[in-house]
């Protein structure tokens, strides 16, 4: 009888190879196409025979390719690789290494997508096939997307601390924008933000994980049967992943009572007074502006400011959200939802109306899109 | 990250002057422009944001319900009028800027006497999947 294979376990090791391989030598490009071979080796072998050492194994199979990749390279410059001086790694260099391959993969001179892409290779060890199905490209667009990246990265210096919110901000992106697709991006997103928790002690990396979960925790509660969207207040709450939001607000209180706020830490404190509601009516809308406040003095974004309008329309009513609405760009994604939204607090059903079909043209998803045009034909059929 | 289509039409939109249909250039001009085609879309997967293309046939048809239990009407009343689509590309760019430029390139695909042909081309964001946090 053959075990099903845990792939996150596998996975899970991937960072450390990758790591072995580029402290003996290896230059980074070619160790990470060798680890991604070996890791196809194993998902294949691997099914039918567990190794007894499964890091062992991917390391001496990722070497082998690399040495196969590399036999045109002469022997004095193999000699010069570092391979009978280097002592086995201590679980120390391990957590530093891993740490080091997220700041790279998230370097500041790469696209956002690129980086996105990389991650999820290199930290993450998805196949590119992987990869590509999840963002709906072909497996060669993606491989191509990926060796770029590595080349624009290929004088990037592996030693130097990087700046932690671009990783950050690559995590966020793998969580907040992949397709539903075979792959569950939102749990691989979950999955390196706890591996790189694990290797970094930073009240942001805590803040991103706690807004993850408690996101995420709503997901069985966001989509009816038929794929529509339900917006929060309408959603069945018993349906919330109540273990993911205990442990969302346990590493958000933990993260804030270090005092150092961060704009994950804010936004994950917001999802947990909206997890902490038994119903949406019982939201406590005033701390919400509050930490809204926070997140506009930390990031000072336009579309925070849009949100913070809705909470204001909430805490103070539709006359006070309107207001904060009236400073802001109407060209901003989302406005003419929020404006509509407002108005039809404010009594406006004629104005709301117009507004929700107004915000279905500008939807960026067809979900949104529906569910957009279903409000306007709700309104129009009592306004006439 | 976003899907674009790049839509080549064969009319509707405005004709460049000086304008002559492909089947009155010369057999070089022709293939000079059908690699330009090919070299791009190659571009494109070398960047890694190319995702599809197909170039259409011409004798495309409307078709149309046309009442329980009657056969669906083909073609319409707009044998003079209708616009064809000549092909079309998808791309997965980081901007919608990095769109227009690319749009921009196409665009410039060489005609006749190896001028770029100036086409008009349609981009059309694909729509994405709702984003997980919304507050």
């Amino acid at each position: 009888m053959t075990v099903p294979l845990d792939e996150a376990l596998l996975r899970g090791l991937v960072p450390g190879v990758l790591g072995v391989l580029v402290r003996r030598g290896a230059d980074f490009a070619t160790a990470e196409d060798a680890v991604q071979e070996a890791l196809v080796e194993a998902l294949r072998v691997w099914a039918a025979d567990l190794p007894r050492d499964p890091k062992g194994w991917l390391v001496t199979v990722a070497w082998r390719k690399f040495l196969d990749a590399t036999r045109a390279i002469t022997a004095r410059q193999l000699r010069e690789l570092r391979v009978e001086a280097e002592p086995p790694p201590g679980p120390a260099e391990e957590v530093d290494d891993t740490l080091q391959l997220y700041f790279l993969c998230a370097h500041p001179s790469l696209s956002p997508s690129s980086a996105v892409a990389l991650t999820l290779r290199a930290v993450g060890g998805l196949t590119t096939r992987q990869i590509a199905s999840a963002y709906l490209v072909p497996e060669a667009t993606m491989a191509q997307r990926i060796s770029r990246a590595k080349r624009t990265i290929a004088g990037a210096r592996l030693d130097r601390p990087g700046d932690v919110a671009t990783v950050l901000r690559v995590l966020y992106l793998v969580f907040n924008e992949g397709y539903s697709g075979d792959v569950d991006l939102v749990a691989e997103a979950i999955r390196l933000t706890r591996q790189l928790r694990a290797a970094l002690d930073h009240p942001e990396v805590a803040g991103l994980l706690a807004l993850m979960l408690l996101h995420s925790a709503r997901r069985p509660a966001r989509t009816a049967p038929d794929g529509s969207l339900v917006p929060l207040a309408s959603q069945d709450r018993s349906r919330w992943d109540a273990a993911a939001i205990t442990e969302g607000v346990q590493i958000l209180q933990t993260a804030l009572s270090r005092d150092r706020l961060g704009e994950y830490q804010a936004q994950a404190a917001i999802a947990a007074l909206h997890a902490d509601a038994p119903t949406a009516v019982e939201t406590d809308w005033v701390q919400v502006v509050e930490w809204y406040d926070e997140l506009v003095r930390l990031t000072g974004s336009p579309v925070v400011r849009l949100n913070r309008a809705v909470a204001v329309g909430e805490a103070d009513g539709a006359r006070a959200g309107l207001a904060a609405l009236a400073d802001l760009d109407p060209a901003l994604p989302r406005y003419a939802a929020v404006a509509a939204y407002l108005h039809e607090k404010d009594g406006d059903r004629v104005a709301a109306a117009r507004l929700y079909a107004e915000a279905a043209r500008a939807a960026p998803n067809l979900p949104e899109r529906d569910h957009l045009t279903r409000q306007a034909a709700r309104l129009r059929a009592v306004t006439g | 990250m976003a899907k674009y289509l790049l839509l080549k039409h064969y009319r509707g939109a405005p004709t460049e002057p000086g304008f002559e249909p492909m089947d009155h250039w010369s057999p070089e001009e022709v293939t000079a422009h059908i690699q330009y085609m090919n070299d791009f879309a190659a571009k494109l997967e070398e960047a890694g944001e190319y995702v599809d293309g197909q170039a259409l046939a011409p004798d495309g048809m409307w078709v149309r319900y046309d009442g329980e239990g009657r056969p669906p009407v083909t073609d319409g009343p707009f044998a003079e009028t209708k616009d064809l689509i000549a092909g079309f590309m998808i791309i997965d760019v980081d901007s919608p800027e990095r769109a227009i430029e690319l749009a921009g390139e196409l665009s410039a695909a060489p005609g006749k006497d190896g001028k770029p042909i100036r086409e008009w081309l349609e981009v059309r964001p694909l729509y994405g999947e709702p984003s997980l946090v919304t507050e």
